[in-house]
């Protein structure tokens, strides 16, 4: 028992939670004993003996779980323990449940992790879809309403679609590029450590005295900065779900540009690299942000600093700005990693090269560029400075030009290839096409001042909103996993299961999303537990194909389970594609390379004799002539 | 090469999809009634989306239906399909047009928002207050008339709304004028409305704001010029003290009106 505690794991971070937790409370009390204040200070937005355990106690389990033992030895000036690699690699299910440095254990880690936490935001959905199937109140009363729906919207974003990417990312990039791990894995694990935490505050939010956090995933002030307890767990979970994501593309940015095996150029990386590329400048430049406004709203809340304190002098509408200028690139750091996927899946399974690969890559790039000039569009009727309108909304219709080029470019890529739809992967990202074009089209219209000020905050939005994130980002994230299940788990799953499973989620999509576009023109507003008579109908309707979708993603969670225990074993390369990761086993070694290859060509060379992406070990091709080995060379 | 694929036909299947597409949906009244000047201008410019988006829609799924029923490969087909790297003209028409649509669609809105916000100097102001869960209304006359839950305004004036929020943000909408603005604590917003129909209409809430958002509402009635004076002069209440503190404050903290764009 002793021994089971001085180790990291379980044990020792339960213990380190307690102890910190503890550590947190007992601070409080005696600082405000000192101060000669009541030590329980159980006013609305108050509770320091609450929330100030809520930070210490996470940090408690990380650091008790072994996220910061080789660091803390090392920043101690103590010998540090010689890295055996006990802590890298999976060789029994239990591996999984440790702190493991392995980027293909963190890789399965995070999207198993998501997918818990997206079928327990689904299952708000379903409940907001029984609320909704009638006008009036007759499941839950209305702030318990606002309660699910926020913290649906939160799990969903902050731990299900950004994370995910992260995770399936981390499985394949490294071996993508041909590295042996990402730049940092004891960073690498850490950042998915503090995930599950992010996500256990949103939760547990509903524990507090007043309900889970109800001002939505938006948290407006002053709405936020008066709510109860259960706002500053959002505030708090923001920080570490926020800190994961920052840590992560830190890694992947120093992973994409330092590591690549010699020979792959900037011009011969895969487009899921391009994509992370991409999304993590995103997300290192944006994600501070709401770190940050998070933390004045917290600040408002337990130490009266008044940045939205109108009557203090503070200004409402900058918490806006500020939110926005982190959560409109946002909906791209949920989006480009989509992108990415979708490109590896359509290349391959149309046995095509990617048609304008490096437009592709820039189109990506002019994303990023121009999602940091769009925020106000989302502000449209909020009162902000009138003349910040139009240019918003100029630059919000542009965004549209370089998405179109990706949308045409996979089209094109179609053409005079060899299309297979036999995988579910590709029928997910053919699918996500379409869908995505809708989502792409009510977004220009959103653009657009006038048509904003009358669909803003209706369910036009809710409409725009799924369809880019369920018809978009979710679709490309089933075409990933299914695409690199065989990879991660050396099996392959059943193709029948998943056309069940695709059908269902297309219809119910469509069904589920598009009527939401009608009631809102027609003047629903969003956010109601109850609404006027007249969109009874249509809502029932809408709640139908809800359910269903919510049903038929019990067919992916049995043919995933299943799968993964029982399935025929997998090649290392069931699709026959071209790039790095399918040139291993499935699953592959566990340092990835027994020598690290060598890349000789683009990525998608389908067509053409002899053409080669990368040579592997123990292959002793020929290098084509005029070839050179460059090591992380750009030209 | 692409000279092999029948784009006059597939351009054809496209403008007719269109065509069929555009013919179902204009008709119909998406935004439902309108009641305002304003309601016109932003349907028209609804409807032209529409057609410009049905033509987005229907390339794409041409483009699409096409590739999958032309090149599917054949079952146990396992060759690779031709090694095309891309073509420098069509990625430049595809990134040009698309860029055309939108900077036509962005200036055509800007023209349509300027149209709304254009000030006729014999406006009528009235002041609303929000508050959790309420909305309350003043308007000029001797001292101020006062209302809770029930605005009346002239048919055919054009209305400057100033709007105040007392507690959080709430947001003023009426589905028939097409108009809504947010109500922020510690500014003041304006909006103009120029109902041009007579009838009763409701006043929603659009931004969230507290477990009774969903019923915040306020009933509106549009009338006749001389029945809500009448209904004016028969209003008794008075402005309560914190709401004229307000809207003596209010030009103070109020957000500069810097023209372009509008109010």
């Amino acid at each position: 028992m002793v021994d089971a505690i001085k180790r990291p794991g379980w044990w020792r971070g339960l213990l380190g939670a307690i102890a910190f937790g503890a550590f947190g409370f007992g601070l409080v009390l005696i600082l405000r004993k000192i101060s000669g204040l009541d030590p329980y200070q159980t006013e609305q937005t108050g509770y320091p003996h609450v929330i100030v355990p809520a930070i210490t106690a996470p940090l408690g389990f990380l650091a008790g779980f072994g996220c910061f033992d080789y660091w803390l030895r090392w920043a101690a000036g103590m010998p540090t323990i010689p890295d055996d690699h006990s802590q890298h690699g999976a060789k029994s299910w239990r591996d999984y449940f440790k702190f493991n440095t392995d980027h293909k254990v963190i890789g399965v880690q995070y999207v198993v992790t998501t997918f818990i936490f997206f079928f327990i935001g689904g299952l708000m959905a379903m409940l907001i879809r029984a609320e909704l199937a009638q006008p009036g109140t007759q499941i839950v009363e209305a702030s318990t309403y606002n309660s699910l729906f926020s913290t649906h919207a939160v799990l969903m974003i902050f731990v299900f679609v950004i994370p995910v990417f992260a995770g399936l990312a981390n499985y394949v990039l490294p071996l993508m590029i041909g590295a042996p791990d990402m730049a940092f894995p004891r960073l690498n694990a850490l950042s998915f450590w503090m995930l599950p935490l992010a996500g256990l505050l949103f939760i547990g939010s509903f524990l507090c005295p007043g309900g889970a956090f109800d001002a939505g995933w938006t948290g407006y002030a002053p709405l936020s900065t008066g709510a109860p307890l259960g706002q500053s767990f959002f505030n708090l979970g923001v920080q570490f779900a926020g800190a994961s994501s920052i840590a992560t593309a830190l890694n992947f940015l120093v992973t994409i540009i330092t590591m690549r095996a010699p020979g792959m150029t900037f011009w011969r990386m895969p487009l899921l690299v391009w994509a992370n590329l991409s999304t993590s400048l995103l997300v290192v430049a944006a994600t501070p942000f709401i770190a940050g406004v998070q933390f004045m709203v917290l600040f408002d809340r337990a130490l009266h600093t008044n940045f939205f304190d109108f009557a203090a002098g503070g200004d409402v509408i900058s918490y806006q700005h500020i939110f926005w200028f982190y959560s409109h690139p946002a909906v791209y750091i949920m989006m480009l990693p989509g992108f990415g996927i979708v490109s590896e899946v359509i290349s391959t399974h149309a046995r095509k090269p990617i048609f304008g690969y490096r437009l592709m890559a820039l189109a990506l790039i002019g994303i990023v560029v121009l999602s940091y000039s769009v925020w106000a569009h989302h502000m449209f009727v909020a009162g902000m400075f009138s003349w910040l309108r139009v240019p918003m909304m100029l630059t919000t219709l542009l965004i549209a030009v370089p998405t179109g080029i990706k949308i045409f470019s996979w089209l094109g890529t179609l053409y005079f290839g060899k299309i297979h739809t036999y995988s579910t992967a590709m029928l997910f990202a053919l699918a996500f096409i379409v869908t995505f074009t809708i989502g792409g089209i009510s977004g220009v219209m959103l653009g657009m001042v006038p048509i904003d000020i009358h669909v803003s905050d209706t369910y036009f939005i809710v409409a725009h909103i799924h369809f880019v994130l369920f018809g978009g980002s979710v679709f490309t994230i089933f075409a990933g996993v299914y695409h690199w299940f065989p990879k991660m788990t050396g099996r392959m799953y059943d193709e029948k299961l998943g056309r069940v499973h695709f059908w269902g989620t297309l219809i119910g999509t469509w069904g589920t999303f598009i009527p939401m576009h009608w009631v809102g023109m027609d003047g629903m507003p969003r956010r109601v537990a109850d609404y006027a008579e007249q969109f009874g109908n249509w809502n029932l309707l809408i709640s139908c194909f809800a359910f269903m979708l919510g049903a038929i993603q019990l067919v992916f969670v049995y043919n995933m389970i299943v799968s993964w225990r029982f399935g025929p074993k997998a090649d290392g390369n069931p699709w026959r594609a071209n790039s790095i990761e399918w040139q291993v086993s499935s699953p592959p070694p566990i340092f990835n390379f027994d020598e690290i290859p060598r890349v000789v060509g683009g990525p998608y060379e389908f067509g053409i004799p002899g053409a080669k992406h990368a040579i592997m070990a123990g292959e002793g091709a020929e290098v084509p002539a005029g070839e050179k080995s460059v090591v992380g060379s750009s030209s | 090469m692409y000279g092999r694929l029948p784009i006059v036909k597939m351009l054809l299947v496209t403008i007719a999809s269109t065509a069929v597409i555009s013919a179902v949906m204009v008709p119909i009244n998406w935004n439902g009634q309108g009641a305002s000047t304003a309601a016109p201008k932003i349907d028209h410019l609804l409807n032209v989306m529409i057609v410009l988006s049905s033509f987005v829609f229907s390339l794409v799924v041409v483009m699409l239906f096409y590739a999958l029923w032309k090149f599917k490969a054949k079952p146990g087909d396992e060759s690779d399909g031709e090694p095309i790297h891309g073509n420098t003209r069509l990625e430049i028409a595809w990134t040009l047009i698309p860029t055309i649509i939108v900077l036509f669609a962005g200036g055509y809105s800007w023209k349509v928002l300027d149209d709304l916000e254009q000030k006729d100097p014999h406006h009528l102001t009235v002041s609303v207050f929000s508050q959790q869960y309420a909305w309350s209304f003043a308007y000029p006359g001797k001292g101020y008339a006062y209302s809770q839950g029930e605005l009346h305004v002239p048919v055919g004036e054009q209305i400057q709304f100033k709007m105040h929020a007392m507690d959080v943000i709430h947001s003023f909408w009426v589905p028939e004028w097409r108009i809504k603005k947010d109500n922020v604590p510690g500014i003041t917003t304006t909006a103009v409305v120029t109902p041009d129909k007579v009838g009763t209409y409701q006043l929603v809430c659009t931004e969230l704001c507290g477990f009774g958002h969903a019923t915040m509402r306020a009933k509106v009635v549009v009338e006749p010029k001389s029945k809500f004076e009448k209904w004016v002069e028969g209003l008794d209440q008075e402005l309560p003290e914190p709401l004229m503190d307000v809207l003596k404050e209010g030009s103070a903290t109020n957000a500069p009106d810097l023209g372009a764009g509008g109010a």
